[in-house]
């Protein structure tokens, strides 16, 4: 709940990354039973919503790295009251962003042309799955971020003091936690 | 005028994705495709970083099974030593491995498809999740969220942490285990064994309830594909792979995984970032086979752990000898949790798992490696050529989620037939369009990934494929 006695919001996202970030959201374990009873899960890849809404509470994995990622997370900013850049790839590109060195065309080269047979069509190249972006971006380069939530993935009991203390409404106590 | 019904994104399943339903002039449902809209090309950034990176870093394709990357990394890397491990590491890994494979499997079945079993697939969609199933039934998602919690604290101990352990390295593992470890693990034993017993009674009780959906997300004949040890029996660390088709017939055996190229073949089409692998004496997309835990189950002689072995009796009588319905993945999984339990109690009780020699070290004896293991959802193969200085030249990954590619799109293919209506598609059938590619559990992290957000969107197109209409405009 917060203050006024509501159920929070929260929603969870994954753009570019391995979704070890979640992992470590559920890692919570019990934790995440007891936090039931104060947020209400909106859009996540746990839930079945299909089109984003409005929360209070954004928390966004992975690295901005394709043209539906990028509108994705624009309008995930324009319905979150704050966002929170959950781990590595989303702060700084991280992993995801080791491709950044080739040029688009050698990447899908490698990994369709030169690797399988037969080859009927390569990915990424037509409009039937998104359009890689030519450099993967960190979410705060595209839209602004509240929170930042470092690590690879961050510990469990961070991501539970963030969303206590936003249920809370009340400044998260992150400095003793150990990151990565 | 053929029309196309997107489900965009595919929910509760571990990665992003979307499906295209076609639908003819008639307004029968003709066919559909499952895409997955990610890419990240590790192939391509893996060069010209050093094999001893590998493990770590390919652990990153995934955040659910990071365990069985760094442990094919890992073994890549010893044939790149041209080593063995200790003993003591070997029974490390494989520890590590049936920890992943239990928290890996109870992700899948209590967080993400025990919505749909046990509130219904025509439930209110905004409850249909693990917290509103925790509300209906507190007492056996707790259930769940502990096995889970298990299999990570198993990894965490081993491995040094729960995602992304850092603890296995070519040539063994990092450190020995103490006593305590191992007993504080023991201490889970008789708790586990009572979760997975109780869940397995639970899904067999609901089997009933299932028929269409057994009958209809996936029922179709396909080869099989897992590891088997020397005796036949199932195996997730180290054994030789063996095929049988839809009739039970062996098709080869004792095959060996650093040969996979020679029976495996990777196609690429231009809808989806996810290769399509098939078995290449039968050509594409004829050798289509299935991994994971159904195929694993289909294929061993027998599991070798006597709960389990039990269990399987009953699942074969049942579901039959292969078992072809893709919605059974969801009992096979089951029954390898189980099994996964019994090994970790075997492994925990022997004392070659303190010995604390689990590192051998060498240098550089070879430059291809090829390691391979069972993923929770099926055989995982990394595949690196080294040059002489220790830099990766060339990496290929064959994905365990990749191997059900074509048998995932025949899967939605058969669902949409049986549950789509064209002129009015309800919300209840769409749901088991997706819960179909949920029987496989995909991880597409490891392919791919990412989240979409179109909802559900018709798309009216001439025969030339320009668009007429779109619903919602
Ligand atoms: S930060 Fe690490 S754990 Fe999180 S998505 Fe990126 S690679 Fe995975």
């Amino acid at each position: 709940m917060d203050p006024a006695g509501r159920k929070v919001r929260v929603a969870t996202a994954w753009l570019s990354g391995c979704s070890g970030c979640h992992m470590s959201l559920l890692d919570m374990d019990e934790r995440l039973l007891e936090l039931a009873s104060r947020i209400e899960l909106m859009a996540s890849p746990l839930t079945d919503w299909k089109e984003f809404p409005e929360t209070d509470v954004t928390l966004v994995e992975g690295a901005v790295g394709n043209v539906e990622q990028l509108e994705l997370i624009r309008l995930i900013r324009s319905r979150s009251r704050l966002l929170v850049s959950l781990g590595d790839c989303a702060i700084t590109g991280n992993v995801p962003a080791m491709r950044n060195v080739y040029p688009v065309e050698d990447l899908l080269r490698e990994s369709y042309e030169a690797q399988s047979a037969p080859v009927i069509g390569v990915p990424g190249r037509g409009s039937a799955v998104p359009r890689l972006i030519d450099r993967v971006l960190q979410v705060h380069q595209v839209v602004e971020v509240d929170y930042f939530l470092p690590g690879c993935p961050p510990d469990a009991g961070a991501i539970y003091e963030l969303l206590a203390a936003l249920c809370e409404g009340r400044q998260p106590a992150l400095e003793t936690r150990r990151f990565g | 005028m053929a029309k196309r019904i997107v489900i965009d994104p595919v929910t509760r399943i571990e990665g992003h994705a979307r499906i295209s339903i076609y639908v003819n002039e008639a307004g029968e449902v003709e066919a559909a495709q499952f895409h997955v809209g990610e890419f990240r090309g590790f192939e391509k950034f893996a060069q010209g970083r050093p094999f001893h990176e590998m493990p770590g870093l390919m652990a990153r394709t995934c955040g659910i099974c990071p365990v069985s990357h760094v442990l094919a990394g890992s073994r890549a890397g010893d044939m790149l030593l041209g080593l063995d491990p200790p003993p003591a590491a070997r029974a490390q890994r494989r520890l590590l491995n049936y920890a992943q494979h239990l928290q890996s499997h109870a992700l899948s079945f209590f967080y993400l498809s025990c919505p749909d079993l046990l509130l219904g697939f025509d439930s209110p969609p905004e409850r249909r999740h693990i917290l509103g199933l925790a509300e209906a039934d507190p007492g056996f998602v707790r259930r769940g969220v502990r096995l889970r919690q298990f299999g990570q604290t198993i990894i965490e101990t081993i491995g040094g942490r729960r995602v992304h352990p850092p603890g296995s390295v070519p040539g063994g593992m990092t450190r020995p285990l103490e006593r305590e470890e191992v007993e504080r693990i023991r201490q889970w034993l008789p708790e586990a064994l009572e979760s997975v017993q109780m869940a397995l009674d639970r899904f067999k009780a609901l089997l009933g309830q299932f028929q269409e959906e057994i009958a209809s997300l996936g029922d179709f004949p396909s080869l099989f594909m897992g590891m088997v040890n020397g005796q036949g029996e199932l195996e997730i660390y180290d054994g030789a792979i063996r095929f049988v088709d839809a009739a039970g017939n062996l098709v080869a055996d004792n095959l060996d995984p650093a040969r996979y190229f020679t029976y495996i073949g990777e196609a690429s089409e231009e809808w989806s970032y996810m290769k399509f692998p098939y078995y290449r004496p039968l050509g594409y997309p004829g050798g289509m086979y299935r991994v994971g835990p159904l195929a694993r189950l289909n294929v061993c002689t027998r599991v070798g752990t006597p709960l389990a072995d039990r269990e399987l009796r009953e699942f074969r009588q049942r579901a039959g000898r292969p078992a072809c319905a893709t919605f059974h993945y969801h009992w096979a999984r089951l029954i390898e949790m189980l099994h996964a339990v019994e090994r970790i109690d075997e492994i925990t009780a022997d004392d070659v798992l303190l010995d604390p020699r689990v590192r051998a070290r060498a240098g550089q004896n070879a430059n291809v490696g090829i390691g391979a293991c069972e993923a929770p959802r099926g055989t995982l193969f990394h595949h690196y050529e080294v040059d002489d200085t220790g830099l990766v030249r060339r990496a290929n990954l064959l994905i365990a989620t990749g191997q059900n590619n074509l048998a995932m799109n025949q899967a939605v293919t058969q669902a949409a037939k049986r549950f789509v209506r064209a002129d009015d598609p309800a919300e209840g059938g769409l749901n088991r369009v997706e819960a179909a590619i949920r029987c496989f559990d995909p991880c597409l992290s490891c392919a791919t990934h990412a989240f979409g957000r179109i909802p559900l969107l018709v798309e009216f197109r001439r025969r030339d494929g320009s668009l007429l209409r779109r619903l919602p405009a």
